[in-house]
């Protein structure tokens, strides 16, 4: 499976997923720009954590217009996989691939630390190798990261289970429900404010994320063998 | 030509923590009376005019998609038409 890593100006994770996937799941991982037009030749979509844009304006907003986006939102329609951590979940919702918004933290501090994250959807082609209700060690670090949503969409999140990943103890962001990581209504675009890819060796204190990506893999790889 | 101001709050359902942390600083200088702080943003916009489509078209357009995340923010804007000196 080849993923794109899409840069922004400001992207600082970048250099992490592609290590995750080159070096924790042993696929293949390219840097494109987002003044790229064309995702030809890649599988799957990976939009990086970082400031893009100095989150001018707010978080994700000047990236969503860049270039590569519209050919992402393509990418994302044709039902293949795309996934945003941290900035990049940011620049899904603001790219309206995601619903809802994030907000500042409610505790307005810059908040880098490691949570304890509940998987309560793993039925998906992001969380199949993980048990519902299992609760993983992944890292975070994010100044804007409260997810809120309206009534009917929170509703309507629910109905779907489109609500992936929840805080499993402290909130630390003040987000509605404990809500880390949602998914769209047709599983294929996946946004979390933790970072998966941060965590895939346990030298690092926790390979939880590695069963994230294996996942994407084996699911993904499978529909395309499919058809 | 027209100068535009924007402004783009959160809506009223929406906690801002800036605006807190701010109240709460107006109150440690002595000013019990301020009740609440909202904090927003300000633009200042030059458009040139145009036949297809009016100021007001593009603003909104502009505002929608760009300048407030209509998913939890608000905004309003006041528009002044300005001579072009020649």
């Amino acid at each position: 499976m080849r993923f794109a890593v899409i840069q922004f100006p400001g992207s600082n994770c970048d250099v992490d997923l592609l290590h995750a996937i080159r070096d924790g799941v042993g696929e293949e991982a390219e840097y494109v720009p987002h003044t790229a037009d064309s995702l030809e030749g890649f599988d799957g979509v990976l939009l990086p954590g970082g400031f893009s844009y100095g989150d001018y304006l707010r978080s994700g907003a000047i990236s969503r217009f860049s270039n590569i986006m519209s050919e992402v939102s393509r990418f994302a329609e044709e039902g293949k996989p795309v996934f945003g951590t941290c900035n990049g979940f940011q620049i899904l919702v603001e790219a309206g691939l995601l619903p809802g918004a994030l907000q500042r933290n409610k505790q307005l501090h810059f908040i880098c630390k490691t949570t304890e994250l509940k998987v309560d959807n793993n039925q998906t082609k992001f969380t199949s190798k993980y048990q519902k209700d299992e609760v993983l060690t992944i890292p975070i670090a994010h100044g804007e990261g409260s997810f809120y949503c309206d009534d009917d969409t929170l509703a309507d999140l629910k109905a779907n289970n489109q609500i992936v990943f929840t805080y499993a103890s402290d909130n630390p962001n003040g987000s509605i429900e404990n809500i880390a990581g949602i998914i769209n209504k047709k599983g294929n675009v996946l946004g979390m404010m933790p970072h998966p890819e941060r965590a895939v060796e346990d030298l690092l204190g926790s390979s939880d994320g590695l069963r994230f990506f294996q996942s994407m893999i084996s699911n993904f790889v499978k529909e395309t063998a499919d058809v | 030509m027209y100068n535009v101001k924007v402004y783009v709050t959160y809506k009223e359902s929406i906690l801002d923590p800036q605006g807190e942390a701010v109240r709460g600083a107006v109150h440690r200088m002595g000013f019990d009376e301020i009740d609440d702080i909202r904090i927003g943003k300000y633009f200042e916009i030059k458009v040139s005019k145009q036949e297809e489509r009016s100021v007001e078209d593009v603003i909104e357009t502009v505002c929608d998609k760009l300048l407030a995340n209509v998913v939890m923010e608000t905004y309003r804007y006041e528009i002044e038409e300005v001579k072009e000196t020649v």
